[in-house]
């Protein structure tokens, strides 16, 4: 037992969130129209690279939404600030960390509790700027070695040959597992041309080629982050890789859970103002009409400002930071839904309005099926490729849009780890002297990986479900 | 024409009165002016006295809609919502927080912001259109497939890098410009340029995508083909043929913005220190200075609907096809 579990509420939700994808895509996939197009999208290299760095993200983000409180050895509870679990028995209480940490903290055990005591470059041994140190022949302004990166080399004239020693090895373990990969792809590359008709074959030398560099990537960055900061330290010592990996569930549940919450009210509203017109259609129009002219930015802040404020009056005992920091992130994700539910609605409603009048309708209509019954029979799986486009290329969207509501000041809560964060602790580094570029270099490598391709993703599905663009292109 | 945009108009007061309602009840029902006085007072132990006196100075001191204990027409206008969220159609925005009057802040910052939007729009539409109809012109080639790849890769950078990148390149690196900050008048020219810049590169990958897709679709027109067909050159016939009616849904989707240029761009003036409505609000926006925000947003409203409008009009000028009814 590695401790007491405590999931937090967005925990839930984003597993939930994938259950929920899975399920649809299952069913989805059962319709052998849509298995053709979706192996139309995995047929384009790009989005067959892209799907694969979508998953790795989202795995990360999965790892980093277990939560649980470790148990602390017996010594460290006494003085550590902890909780006791069992108070009946004092004498063999077994004792959890106040703070709740994810399972990809565990994996990250080693570069989380590195902690310097202020900047360092990547890879570097010797502390960013010059400090007193007390030696022998007195006092000496000099760059103190550092207290984790590199600590255990011995002799400082090794570092290059040992970053490139640990680079090798990295580059030779990752061999271990590229070499049988490649061989189970080029047997199914061989044979699938004979399986599936024309040319929708799954890019799999792309497939494969990138699996294998993030496999390189992994596997020589492990090596070296063991020993040093890859990626360097920020302002207090924390390491900048870790915070970049830790961004990253942030970023994936601010799109994720936004969808989520958009989602329903689009098509409840959309399909409802479509297809029952009227009044309905009236008042929805208003709504919608109301909400789009408010500058987008300016309805987030007033909406997170006036919550914000609500919650600090009124909501003192929520207990942990991370809950706290929980809890903000689920109302931001709130109010992004409640705001971003337009554009799709629009199309919806469109859609809708077209797809009343069809024949298929009218005939369902004459034989006396009760509207709702219309609506999810025969509207709404019509209304899928709408749905999934949307979804696609709202998402990149949603991640950008993070970062500068956190420079604003109404995104995540300061304390939480986010690429939006990140960029505006970081932002003032470049006028430093000499240049601190890593932290700012890490959160653009991060963020720009995931919109880019979230961006050629969509891409991809947009030209795949919609039979408009069909042949352009 | 007279008759459709009355009608306009007309429409334009309910979705303005809704506006004014979320807001309302976004700073006065979700948070009482009880709230805000703790909030700006700070301290844990402030007396009721204090509050009481906090609520009278800003004004906050009414019932939200309905006075009960008036007579007459006070009944409803002696209110919070008749007093601060009515009076904005009248153009009368108040007073922030810090006493200063808000309707002479937003004039005096009206100017900086549009030093930056216009000379961004129109330098961005000529070049935005100049690289979409050349990738069109090479449509099909390495050229065009390239092009199209970095347009992608371009629109997946967060805007705040362009500016962060911008301002190291052109500033500290090169010299070019400094980092930041404004001057009036001719002399202020070299302070506009890295924002001017880096706002039309960050602009760039998405635009170009766009305006390259409505190119494209134009293409395939019988006038390109009857122009062609007429021995005109490719060049020809993309710059006075196909651009002239392409420009329709790229002038209308400009026309729409021209309005809300005003309102100038939050992180762009916030990141150079430009003292324009941007920087106003997002100042407004950290400092909790909640009638200012709603100002802004009541504003952006406004102008929004009026660049609707403009659309419209802008439609009947641009096609003759459409007439407005």
């Amino acid at each position: 037992m590695l401790g007491q579990p405590a999931l937090l509420i967005s925990d839930y939700l984003i597993w939930s969130i994938c259950l929920i994808g899975g399920i649809s895509l299952a069913i989805g996939l059962r319709n052998p129209l849509q298995r053709q197009r979706w192996r139309m999208i995995l047929s384009t290299p790009s989005a067959m690279a892209s799907a694969i760095i979508l998953l790795t993200y989202l795995a990360i983000a999965l790892l980093d939404s277990v939560h649980f409180r470790p148990l602390l050895p017996q010594d460290e509870a006494t003085t550590n600030g902890s909780i006791e679990a069992n108070s009946e028995q004092p004498n063999s209480t077994v004792t959890y960390a106040a703070s709740e940490i994810s399972l990809l903290d565990l994996l990250l055990s080693n570069i989380r509790k590195a902690e310097e005591r202020s900047y360092s470059a990547p890879l570097a041994i010797y502390a960013f700027s010059k400090e007193s140190l007390v030696t022998a022949a007195g006092t000496t302004r000099a760059y103190p070695r550092l207290l984790y990166g590199g600590a255990d080399l011995e002799n400082p004239a090794l570092h290059r040959s040992d970053i490139v020693n640990r680079t090798l090895t990295g580059l030779g373990l990752s061999l271990i597992l590229v070499i049988p990969i490649f061989l189970l792809f080029r047997r199914r590359s061989r044979r699938s041309p004979t399986l599936s008709a024309g040319n929708q074959t799954p890019a799999w030398r792309t497939a494969f080629l990138t699996i294998a560099g993030l496999l390189i990537i992994g596997s020589v960055a492990t090596q070296l982050a063991d020993h040093y900061h890859l990626l360097g330290t920020e302002k207090v010592g924390q390491d900048v890789l870790y915070l970049g990996l830790k961004s990253i569930r942030t970023g994936v549940l601010i799109g994720a859970l936004t969808l989520l919450i958009m989602l329903p009210l689009a098509l409840v509203l959309g399909t409802a103002a479509g297809y029952f017109g009227g009044w309905i259609d009236d008042a929805v129009q208003y709504l919608y009409t109301t909400l789009s002219s408010i500058p987008g930015v300016l309805l987030i802040a007033a909406a997170v400002l006036s919550v914000n404020l609500y919650l600090d009056q009124n909501l003192s005992e929520v207990t942990s930071l991370h809950q706290r920091a929980d809890l903000r992130l689920l109302l931001l994700t709130g109010i992004l839904g409640l705001t971003g539910w337009i554009g799709l609605c629009r199309l919806l409603r469109a859609e809708s309005l077209k797809l009343r009048e069809l024949d298929y309708v009218t005939a369902a209509r004459a034989f006396g099926v009760v509207d709702a019954r219309i609506l999810i029979r025969h509207l709404l799986p019509n209304l899928g490729h709408i749905v999934l486009i949307t979804i696609v290329i709202d998402f990149s969207g949603l991640v950008l849009a993070e970062a500068v509501l956190s420079y604003v000041g109404v995104g995540v809560d300061p304390s939480m780890i986010s690429w939006g964060n990140m960029i505006n602790s970081a932002r003032l580094e470049l006028a430093r002297e000499p240049l601190v570029w890593w932290s700012l270099a890490t959160a653009f490598i991060f963020m720009f990986t995931l919109v880019l391709c979230a961006n050629l993703f969509a891409d991809a599905v947009r030209d795949a479900f919609d039979p408009r663009l069909r042949g352009k292109q | 024409m007279t008759r459709y945009l009355l009608r306009r108009l007309l429409y334009a007061i309910p979705i303005l009165l809704g506006v004014n309602l979320i807001t309302f009840s976004l700073f006065f029902v979700v948070n009482t002016p009880d709230d805000m006085a703790y909030k700006h007072l700070g301290d844990k132990r402030v007396t009721v006295e204090m509050v009481d006196k906090w609520k009278k100075d800003h004004g906050y001191d009414r019932p939200l809609i309905y006075a009960a204990d008036r007579g007459g027409f006070a009944r409803f206008s002696d209110t919070l919502f008749a007093q601060h969220s009515l009076k904005l159609f009248l153009l009368d925005f108040g007073r922030a927080d810090d006493g200063r009057s808000i309707g002479t802040d937003i004039r005096q910052r009206m100017g900086p912001s549009l030093a930056i939007a216009i000379p961004n729009l129109l330098v961005g539409l000529l070049v935005y259109i100049t690289v979409s109809l050349t990738l069109t012109f090479f449509r099909g080639t390495y050229i065009d497939f390239n092009g199209v790849l970095i347009a992608v890769a371009m629109m997946s950078i967060s805007a705040m890098f362009y500016i962060i990148a911008g301002q190291f390149l052109l500033g500290k690196l090169l010299h070019l410009a400094p980092i930041s900050g404004y001057q009036h008048g001719i002399a202020g020219f070299r302070f506009l340029i890295t924002p001017v810049l880096v706002g039309l590169i960050a602009g760039l990958g998405g635009s170009v995508r766009w305006y390259r897709t409505l190119f494209l679709e134009e293409i395939e027109k019988d006038y390109i083909r009857s122009a062609r067909a007429r021995g005109l050159g490719e060049a020809a016939v993309l710059w006075r043929h196909l651009l002239r009616n392409a420009l329709i849904p790229i002038l209308t989707g400009v026309v729409v913005v021209i309005p809300t240029l005003f309102m100038g761009s939050l992180i762009t003036e916030s990141f150079f220190s430009i003292p324009g409505l941007g920087s106003y609000t997002i100042d407004a926006i950290r400092a909790q200075d909640f009638a200012i925000v709603r100002a802004m947003v009541f504003l952006g409203s406004l102008l929004y609907i009026a660049g609707l409008m403009l659309t419209d009009l802008s439609y009947v000028m641009v096609d003759p096809r459409v007439r407005l009814e």
